[in-house]
């Protein structure tokens, strides 16, 4: 091993890691310590002499309950919540059995078929918001759920695809071969002994697609128009901001609150979300 | 490891044709169907094919129809050639809108991967408490864009930045920092917060490609006598420029044709100084309702995607290739 001296050590590591951990994270502690602060104390002048803007002496939850009481906010809650889980099933069934396909099996077009998934991978939302607001208005689906529900496995299927892709071609062919000799149907290895193999990367597509689902703002903003219908991120900002009046106790409580849920997934799967980002670039 | 079963495949497949057929029923033509692999693979992908052609090349082609025509809320519109391409171009907002993307984009980016790049190698050493540090790091990529661009559109509030009280209270300046009230501040705050929340995503993928690396490689170098910063340009730095490359295409893609962001933090004013493309294609094409035009903004982004997926495929393609 390479052997450091100890400053080098505080100087290359201890102090570096500590400026990352603390700018990543104060934001969130912001946001904490906003959401309980009382409006007195929130909205006193920056050079007041008794200003301590990094911890209260009288913490409230007034925010959370007024956020509770005048918004809708548990229903924007579950709306995203019911979104972003629809949506991340039709996409993984889709993903899954496409990426098996493009994975495992030969057939003309298996070429251009993946690569037209990949670039539609790398289309952002926001190339075709304004002709995709018709098309819902056309099919009937504005203000629904359903708008999200089907437009969001746009940018999950190709996603969960190549990644599942990545991870069947991984699993050796004999396996599907002696299912096989054993006289099983090819569907029928292909669902009971290739899709419980690749639960694992099921497990990282699906932590993935979820976080993306709960992330996404401009086709939730673009298609839902009354206020019960809206998801979180696009409810805090339309409702929690009158005029020019931000009101930032109940809009950090809400950032807070809509942010649990995701976090909660994320550090019960850290490792498989880990795995889902790094695969979601990998060739 | 995976080299030699794809070499050993197409034996074991002609194994397969010579077997007797297994024991399926032949009353069931559909179990009998999806023993063809073409037909087999046309079902498991109609799903896809079909999700994918009705929301993305559908609407791709409509809104290439809608960027020609003079269709607003409405108004069923008619064909109006490039005039609406022609209109954006000269149109002054237009050029800031178009402007800041690329700034917005280079200088995110650089950061982005100069900071990743150094958060990935810091991570990379064997520390207590390293697995909560990772996990705790990757937070600004987790929790939704806009709820935490709202914590940070508050720490630059024009009248309570918490983050003017501590550069003045440390004494690094006398009057207040107009954060997002002056356009060139707007953006570089931006640019800030973007590579806030993107910087993980790199740190986290570069540290997995670091991973990777023999250490062996490392010792070699040092008992060369190669320093630190020698041993990462000659060996780290190598075997990382593929992850890196991929990386930095998504990131570019993400970060060119991004929108929540500067919604929130500066809804692209001060008199619209801020604007990407993709925010004033908004302002344009669903807050104003005109919506040919608003098409015709975002189909701007178009040459820039091309050209970044020309340039992953043509890579994916040379990988394969090796």
């Amino acid at each position: 091993m390479v052997v450091e001296r100890p400053w080098k050590r505080w100087v290359y590591f201890y102090i570096p890691l500590t400026v990352f951990v603390i700018g990543t994270l104060f934001p969130f502690y912001w946001m904490f310590i906003t959401s309980i602060r009382p409006d007195a104390e929130l909205y006193r002048s920056w050079r007041a002499v008794n200003n301590t803007p990094f911890w209260t002496l009288h913490p409230t939850i007034e925010h959370f309950r007024d956020l509770m009481a005048k918004t809708t906010f548990p229903i924007w809650l579950w709306n995203t919540f019911f979104i972003a889980v629809v949506s991340t099933m039709i996409s993984l069934f889709c993903g899954l059995l496409a990426g098996y396909a493009l994975g495992r099996l030969r057939f003309p077009m298996a070429g251009t078929l993946g690569t037209s998934i990949f670039v539609t991978y790398l289309v952002p939302p926001t190339l075709l918001f304004i002709p995709l607001a018709n098309i819902i208005r056309d099919f009937q689906l504005g203000n629904t759920p359903w708008a999200l529900i089907l437009t969001y496995p746009t940018f999950l299927i190709p996603f969960c695809t190549w990644l599942l892709m990545g991870y069947f071609k991984t699993i050796p062919k004999e396996l599907e071969e002696c299912a096989r000799i054993d006289g099983a149907t090819r569907f029928g290895a292909m669902v009971r002994i290739i899709f419980p193999i690749a639960i694992p990367g099921i497990l990282s597509a699906g932590i993935f697609a979820f976080t993306l689902s709960w992330n996404e703002f401009i086709y939730a903003l673009v298609f839902l128009s009354s206020p019960e219908r809206k998801t979180v991120p696009v409810g805090i900002y339309s409702e929690l901001i009158r005029g020019d009046i931000y009101f930032w106790g109940q809009l950090m409580a809400g950032a807070l609150l809509g942010s649990v849920p995701v976090a909660l997934v994320y550090s019960f799967f850290v490792e498989y979300y880990v795995t889902g980002l790094t695969g979601s670039v990998k060739g | 490891m995976k080299k030699p079963i794809a070499g050993g495949a197409p034996g074991v497949a002609g194994l397969e044709v010579a077997l007797p057929h297994p024991r399926t029923s032949p009353s069931k033509p559909l179990t009998r169907v999806l023993e063809s692999e073409t037909l087999l693979a046309a079902l498991l992908l109609a799903p896809t094919v079909l999700l994918l052609g009705a929301f993305i090349a559908y609407p791709f082609v409509m809104g290439v129809w809608l960027s020609l025509s003079n269709t607003s809320v409405g108004n069923l519109g008619h064909f109006v050639g490039l005039h609406n391409f022609a209109k954006a171009w000269n149109d002054s907002i237009f050029q800031t809108a178009f402007r800041n993307t690329f700034v917005y984009t280079f200088w995110a980016t650089i950061f982005k991967l100069v900071l990743g790049m150094w958060l990935a190698l810091l991570l990379n050493r064997s520390f207590r408490g390293k697995r909560l540090v990772r996990a705790s790091m990757l937070l600004p990529f987790i929790i939704p864009t806009v709820l935490s661009t709202f914590a940070w559109r508050w720490m630059f509030d024009p009248t309570f930045s918490v983050l003017n009280w501590l550069l003045y209270r440390t004494g690094f300046i006398v009057t207040k920092i107009p954060f997002l009230s002056d356009g060139v501040y707007g953006l570089w705050c931006a640019i800030v917060v973007n590579t806030w929340r993107g910087m993980p995503f790199f740190a986290i993928t570069l540290l997995a490609g670091l991973q990777t690396i023999n250490p062996d490689l490392h010792e070699a170098a040092s008992l060369d006598g190669a320093n630190g910063w020698r041993r990462f340009w000659h060996v780290t730095w190598p075997l990382l420029k593929p992850v890196t490359l991929v990386v930095v295409v998504f990131s570019v893609i993400q970060t060119f044709s991004d929108f929540q962001l500067i919604y929130v933090l500066t809804g692209g004013g001060p008199a619209n100084s801020t604007h990407l493309l993709a925010t004033y294609a908004y302002q344009i094409g669903v807050a104003t309702g005109l919506l040919g035009e608003g098409a015709a903004i975002s189909l701007f982004m178009l040459p820039v995607l091309f050209v970044v997926v020309w340039l992953q495929l043509r890579y994916l393609r040379r990988l394969e290739g090796a």
